[in-house]
Order: C-alpha cells, then structure tokens, then sequence
C-alpha cells in the first residue's frame, strides 16, 4: 500500500492503494467514478480510456504510481454539464445502442480533436480504431466526431 | 378504432396499492438510488409533490408530470425509449413530460420481463398502448365527474382534458388524484395507426445523456454500502470439473476475504431451458476490491477432473429435451471431422415434397456445395457480473439479464430461499445478444454472498466471460440442386447440423417454392455449452442458403434478385406444402425495395456487389452490399438495407439497431472465430478473438423500411443473419471465388 495524490477532474484525491493498482480500478472501485469502463484489461478495447494531460490513454494499463502530477480527466469530468461538443455531437447523432463503450469513444474522440481539429476519415479511424463497439455504432460514431469537429471549428 | 378488452390484461394494470407487495417500486432500487441525468434536467422542471399511480406501468404527477415503468431490460436495442412511447401514445402526453424508470422484476405486475427473440415490442405492442389508453380513460371519467358532463364530451390532447361546451379544461396532474381512484375500464379504444403522433416519430434515446457523461447505469457500475467483490475460477477446459482446492496463500493476499467453493444446482433439481451451465461448481474468492481479488486469483491452486459423460432433462419452452452430455476433452479438429462424416450420412428427415429422390435422379445437372461457421463467442462490451445480498431469507439481486423471471426458480432453490422473498433490480446490460439470457452468475453471486454473508458483486474478467461462455454452436450445410436438360431448377436439398443443435429450419424459404424439396438434419453431441447468440440458428442458414440461392442462380443465368422473385412468386401464388412459415409478398417486398433503394442493375459491373434476403422473428430484411479489395483486404463501401418489420415505433432507434446488425454481421462473417484445443478454448481476449473495428465497418450504411400498418414484429435480430450471405456474395464478385466457410477472413487475408 502506498499513499497517493491525484489530481482527478481538477480536484486532488488521496488514495490508499497498492503502487501496480491500474487507475482503472483506482477509479471505479476506490473513488467511485464508474464512468470508465472495463472492457479487457489489456489495452485491446479502449473502453477504459481516460484523459493523461492531453493524451488519451488506457486506464487498465496504467499503473496509479506512473500518474505522478499530471492531470487525470474521466467522462465525469470532460464537462461540467455534459456540453463538450464531443458530447453534444454524440446526443445529436444519437449515437449509443447499449452505451458501454460509449465513454472511452468519446474519451478517445475528444483527445483526437484536441490534437488535430480537422481530421480526415482515415486520421478519424486510426485514432478511433482502438476502441471496440460491440453493438456495432461505429458509422455513427464517425458521423459525430466529423460533427464535433464541425462545430468546434464554427465556434 | 379498436376496441380491445382490457380483461386478459387486466392483472397487469394492478395498482401498487392493492398489492401486498406493493411497495416493490419504491422500495430497494438500484435505478432509484443513482437517478440518470434525465432525473436532474426534469427537477429543472420542477418535481411533483405526489404522485398518483394510474396503474403498474404510470403514475402521474400532480404537475402533470408522467413516470413510465419500462417493463423490459434494455440491453442496446433502445426499448426504453420505444416502450415508453407506446403508452405516451395513447395517453396523449407530451413527451417532454414523460419521465422514464426501469421497473424491476415483478412478474405480476409488468408479465413476462424478458429481453430477446425480438420480442420485446411485439410483445408489448397491445399492453403498453392499454396502459396508457385505459389511464386516459380514467383521466377523463375524472373529468366528467368533476365537471359535471358526459365523458364522451371530454378530449384528451397533450397533457390536457377540455371540454369544449362548457370551454373548461385542466391538465393531468389536476385531474390524477380523482382518476387514481377510479376502476380500470373494461374497454378502451386504441387509436388508428394513421392517428399516431409519437410512434413511427424518431424520439431520441432517452438515455443518451447518462450515456455521454458517464452516469452509472450499468450492472457492472453497482456500488452498495459494504459491498464486496468476488471473481470465480473456472475450469480450463470444457469437460474439467473442480475436485480441490487450496485457497490458503489467495487468502493470504491483501484485501482478499475469503475463499469458498459453490455449486449452483441442488442434487436433482430439474433445469430449465436457460439453465445452461457448463461448470456449475466453482471457486470463489472475496475480497474489498477488483484489482486486489485478481491478484490474489492467481495464487488459487485448484485441482480439476474430468467429469463422467451424463444425460439431463430440460424443462425448455418447447417442453422437456433430453441433452447427452459427453465426457472428454473436445477439439475443432475432431467436430469437424465428426460433422463431415455425419454430412455423408442420411440424416433426420424433417420435411420432404414432391419426390426429390427421383428429381435428383433424373437431373441433367447437380449442384452441391456445403458452408461451415465455427463456434462465437458473445464477447459483450460489459462482462458478465451481478450484485447480490443474501440477508437471511430474504434476496436483494441487481443483475444486468435478459429474463429475469426464468432464473428465479433456479435461485431459490439453489439458495434454499422461497421464490416470493427474491427481489431483482434490472439494470442496463452492455449488451446482452443472448449470453445475458443464461443467468448462471446471478445465482454464482446469490451463493456466494451467502457463503460469506455480506453483499458482494461478482464480476467476471474478460477471460472468464470468453472462456465460460453460452457460445453460438459450429454449424455445417450441404445444400443441393437439381437442373434438368433446359437449366430449370427442379428440386433442392438441405442437410444441416452442428455442434450440439441443428440449425435448420425446415419451412423457411426456398421450402415452399420448390416441387421437390426435402431438408434433414444431424447432431454432434458435444459438452461445449451454447446458446442463443443474435438470431439464433439463422445467423447460420441465412448465409448458407443465400449463398447457394447465388449459385443456383448463376447456374441458370438469372439475375439473382429476379430469381429470388421467382420462387416467392411461385410460392406465393401456388405453394409447395402447407407448412411454410414466411410470408412469400411481404418476402418479395424487402428485395422489391432493395432493388430499387440500390439502385441494382443486372450484370452490373462497376462495382462488386451481393445480394441477400431473409425471413426470421417474424420480420423480413434485404441487403444489397457492395465491396471492393484493397490490398488483398475486402471494404465495404456501402450496404442497402430493407427491412419489413411492421409499424416502425422509433425510426432513428431502428436504424441505428439495422445498422449495428449489419456491420456485427460483417465483423463475424469476416473473423468471427472461436476454435477449441483439449476443451481449452483458444481465445480469452481481444489480443486473440478479432472484433470489427472502426477501419473494417461498413462505410456506409442505408436503411429502409417498408410502409405498412402491420402490427410491429422483430428488429433486432432480422437484419443480422442475411448479411453473412451478402458479404459471401460479394465476396464472389470480388476475388472471383465463392467463400463457403467462415470466418472468410484469416490472418488478414481473404481465403480465396
Ligand atoms: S479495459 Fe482497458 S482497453 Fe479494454
Ligand atoms: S454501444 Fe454497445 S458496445 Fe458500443
């Protein structure tokens, strides 16, 4: 066990846990953000992803002593009111079946807009092709982050 | 309009008041305790004061607002928006005053809970518009009463009652505390299809902002006070079973509980039909949290044995089967020569017309080709888990399942606790595609929480999820056609099996359009557990028997949209056989329609395309899928997609669910695989089992639905199994060979 301080969503968090807990867990189980997901476990399914910095990253894969300073941001925190336009673009193309992975998609999609305003289709299914969509909502996934750049782009 | 007797669904609209049970609904509640988004933005309106209950499935505020009981679990396929709607529709409430709320399992209250089969709409068509319709009756009779007038004076739109003589009018709310009281009609009127307002309206998902912000809703997300985790360890292999275990250094790791054993049935106990379990007797470990019990999991040490060969008795929908279980250590290798040698073999003889033996004989030319898929697991996004309490006799479950109502004998008599003192919370499932309707792990989290008295949530890891799964049998058909001397299509066979269940269905077209006709079947015993997975059976025949429809009508140099016109002609207007199960116009339909919608031209050779059309759940879909190669890996540009599916209740929902069909259908057709070596699965991840992902799905995808006033059949599942025949199909036009056995796709490379 080991003593942590985290910055999560903006806020700092101490936690108690074992230096290889992977902050997916740390997340779900010990600050009760449930919003990310588990999925694998193995970096192959992206529905864990969450917000390093800038960088989206697998949270199964990452191990809470590697965190150190750098900001942490979950869906619970991508937005104060659930109005990024990654978001946004997601309610307006309706975009969840079952819902699950729907999370890391947009944890991913955000992250790939921060980087690169104005993707392509091709650049949109790189970044995008981590993520796993069981239920299959991957046309319209591609239609929302174009969406989403639209308007980021407009604003 | 319709007037339809409340009488058979009378028990359903029991108020909540009048049952013993009756404070179910407000009692323990998952949903209750963590309220979506959708909650919060209705406080921005204002919550009632009270709450008056119409019936089980309504209660309205005195504000006018309305909370709805979806009866059913949403699993993906978006019912609690559609179901909802349902009742909203006869209520004649504005939608933007509807709140929605999972009802939980109350058999009597809400009737058959079960997610699946396409069913779920179908089923709930007549009930949920009664719901609604019967509590406007009820507003209005409030009304009448309060004012004074006769009821058949009072209208109902919006929310609001009027009475246009006397110019009165009030809202819902003002109304519901009179209409609360007063009896459910013994007749109301439904509305005329041409009268909807809501239904076949696209309203969007109810749950899209809990969704996108992440709010918990999900069975994996259950947090409770003093909750603990628990993961089992199952056997390696299929046909292993658990003989020992040493649990001394797993209980010896920080954070771990306990470690204890279970066994899911009873001595004797007679299984039903979703019972399915292939390791019933398993270890558990206890522990404060996820990361810690997976840790301590691998310092288990258990050994196992093989278990002896045994026949079972299952109580199933279709009444008692009889199941042969064999011992051993099964492998892919050796069902696939298995399935060969009973390929060669005369199988079950389940329908025969005319006299095809002699067609066959007699034939200028035979046709032969067989199609093989491999087992698939249903790998949903969100594993398999379940919360459980087992406080002395009395059970708390929140489990995200598909029918709930069929695990609850199993429960209780596992957990020696009577049926009336299970309580089950429903939440979402991420997804479910049939694995989440074989509910062991609700009664593995039951036992366990009663081991180690306190509440735990079990949760599998992806590696359990894949390797202890329900799976989609391997299924093998040989189908065969007879020409004479002008090229004329003069009889067919289909002989089809697999690994253990049979995928045929004897009746379904092109039986019905053909003099000669016979269809049999076989069986390979097997104790690899599976089950229904998306379209059970069809998600097989279709491809197989579209594919050969290709063939035989390229034999014949027909277009292979007209030739399928054909023989649903032919079927239509003069039918072999009195047992056909489609329906062959509303068949012709879907391809009329995607015929047109596609733009199809016959020997069209700008693009690669292939057609495919099936009937199953009582609906009819139709693809037209274009593909091209690059570098030697097949895209798919663009599928056209009709679909007859009655009265459509949410479009954009449906279109959305078409369009996860199709590009599920792609992924499994392209590299749906699961092989088994020594009973050992040999896949356990994403890292091994090949989803579809974002580069491989369909570019393009376009649905349309045919424009009936059917009463609405399945949704789900119809658009899933043709897609297997169309990939094949255009596959064909593609690299020039036809692809027989899936998955077509192997290391990357399309098997030519
Ligand atoms: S759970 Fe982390 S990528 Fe799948
Ligand atoms: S919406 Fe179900 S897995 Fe993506």
């Amino acid at each position: 066990m080991a003593l942590f301080n985290l910055n999560i969503n903006g806020k700092t968090q101490e936690i108690d846990v074992d230096p290889n807990t992977p902050m997916l867990w740390v997340l779900r189980d010990h600050l009760k953000l449930v919003g990310t997901k588990y999925g694998c476990g193995i970096a192959q399914c992206g529905a864990c992803t969450v917000h390093l910095g800038n960088n989206a990253v697998r949270s199964c894969q990452l191990p809470v002593s590697s965190i150190g300073e750098e900001k942490v941001t979950t869906i619970e925190g991508l937005s104060e009111n659930g109005d990024h336009p990654v978001q946004k673009a997601w309610l307006e193309v309706d975009v969840p079946q079952c819902g699950y992975c729907q999370a890391g998609q947009i944890m991913t999609a955000a992250a790939l807009l921060e980087k690169n305003p104005n993707p392509s289709d091709s650049e949109i299914e790189t970044a995008m092709n981590g993520n796993i969509c069981r239920c299959g909502t991957y046309i319209r996934i591609k239609k929302a982050v174009k969406m989403a750049a639209g308007a980021a782009a407009n604003s | 309009m319709t007037l339809i007797k409340t009488k058979i669904g009378r028990r359903a609209f029991i108020k909540n008041t009048s049952l013993a049970s009756g404070g179910l609904v407000l009692g323990f509640s998952f949903l209750n305790s963590c309220k979506p988004e959708q909650a919060k933005e209705m406080a921005v309106r204002e919550m009632p004061k009270e709450w008056f209950e119409m019936n089980s499935y309504l209660k309205i505020g005195d504000n006018g607002l309305v909370t709805i009981y979806t009866p059913n679990p949403e699993f993906g396929q978006n019912i609690r928006t559609s179901m909802p709607m349902l009742v909203a529709e006869e209520l004649d409430v504005d939608w933007n005053n509807v709140l929605v709320e999972q009802a939980p399992y109350h058999e009597e209250k809400y009737g058959f809970q079960f997610t699946g089969g396409s069913r779920g709409i179908s089923a709930r068509w007549q009930p949920l518009r009664m719901a609604g319709a019967t509590a406007k009756h009820m507003l209005k009779e409030a009304a009448a009463q309060t004012w004074q007038v006769p009821v058949a004076e009072i209208t109902a739109e919006a929310g609001v009652l009027r009475h246009a003589a006397t110019k009165k009018s009030a809202g819902y709310g003002e109304m519901a505390s009179v209409a609360a009281t007063l009896d459910v009609p013994e007749e109301v009127p439904l509305k005329e299809v041409k009268d909807f307002k809501l239904i076949n309206n696209s309203q969007k998902n109810v749950d899209a902002k809990s969704i996108v912000t992440g709010v918990p809703l999900f069975g994996m997300d259950i947090q409770k006070k003093g909750m603990l985790i628990a993961m089992i360890e199952h056997p390696p292999a299929f046909g292993m079973t658990l003989k020992s275990v040493d649990g001394a250094a797993a209980k010896a790791m920080p954070g771990i509980k306990d470690v204890v054993t279970i066994k899911s049935f009873k001595d004797g106990y007679e299984k039903g039909g979703f019972d399915t379990n292939a390791f019933p007797e398993l270890v558990a470990i206890v522990g404060n949290s996820t990361w810690e019990v997976m840790q301590a999991k691998k310092k288990l040490k258990v050994e196992w044995q093989p278990i002896s060969a045994y026949t079972e008795t299952i109580a199933g929908f279709r009444g008692k089967e009889t199941r042969n279980v064999p011992a051993g250590l099964e492998s892919t290798t050796a069902h696939k020569s298995k399935m060969e040698a009973l390929a060669a073999k005369p199988g079950k003889m389940v329908r025969k017309d005319g006299n095809p033996d002699a067609a066959f004989k007699k034939a200028a030319k035979i046709l032969e080709r067989s199609y093989s898929a491999p087992f698939l697991a249903h790998n949903n996004m969100e594993p398999l888990n379940a919360f459980a309490h087992v406080e002395g006799d009395k059970v708390k479950i929140a489990a995200p399942i598909q029918i709930p109502s069929l695990i609850v004998p199993t429960l209780a008599s596992s957990l020696g606790i009577p049926k009336e003192n299970i309580e089950m919370d429903l939440p979402r499932m991420g997804g479910g595609f049939g694995r989440k309707a074989y509910a062991h792990f609700v009664v593995e989290a039951a036992l366990i929480s009663q081991k180690v008295n306190a509440p735990i949530k079990l949760v599998y890891s992806r590696e359990d999820d894949m390797t202890n799964g329900i799976y989609r049998p391997a299924y093998q058909a040989t189908y065969r056609a007879a020409f004479d001397e002008n090229n004329n299509l003069t009889a067919l066979h289909v002989k089809a099996g697999g690994v253990p269940e049979s995928p045929l269905f004897a009746n379904r077209f092109p039986a019905g359009a053909i003099d000669n006709y016979m269809a049999e079947e076989w069986v390979v015993d097997s104790n690899i557990t599976i089950g229904a997975f998306r379209a059970p059976r069809s998600n097989f025949m279709a491809g197989a028997e579209q594919a050969f429809l290709d063939e035989v009508a390229e034999a014949m140099g027909k277009d292979p949209i007209q030739f399928r016109l054909d023989l649903l002609k032919r079927a239509k207007e003069n039918p072999v056989g009195e047992e056909n199960d489609y329906d062959a116009e509303r068949y012709a339909g879907v391809l009329e329609l995607v015929r047109e919608k596609s733009a199809w031209k016959e020997n069209d050779a700008t693009r690669h395309r292939g057609v495919s059309a099936y009937f199953c759940h009582n609906s009819y879909a139709a693809h037209v899928l274009d593909l091209k190669m690059e570098n030697d890996k097949p895209v798919v540009e663009k599928v056209c997609c009709a679909i007859d599916c009655g009265v459509v209740v949410n479009p954009d929902a449906a279109i959305n669910m078409a369009e996860g069909a199709i590009t599920d259908g792609v992924g499994n057709a392209f590299f749906g695989e699961l092989t088994f070596e020594d009973g050992v699965p040999q896949k356990n991840n994403f890292h091994q089992y090949q989803m579809i992902r974002m580069k491989e799905a369909p570019k393009e995808i376009d649905v349309h639905f045919v424009q009936n006033e059917i009463d609405p059949t399945g949704m789900g599942e119809p658009p899933f199994p043709p897609i297997f025949g169309a990939v094949a199909n255009a596959l064909y036009k593609a690299t020039g060979q036809r692809h027989y056995e899936q998955p077509f796709v192997k290391e990357k490379k399309v098997v030519g």
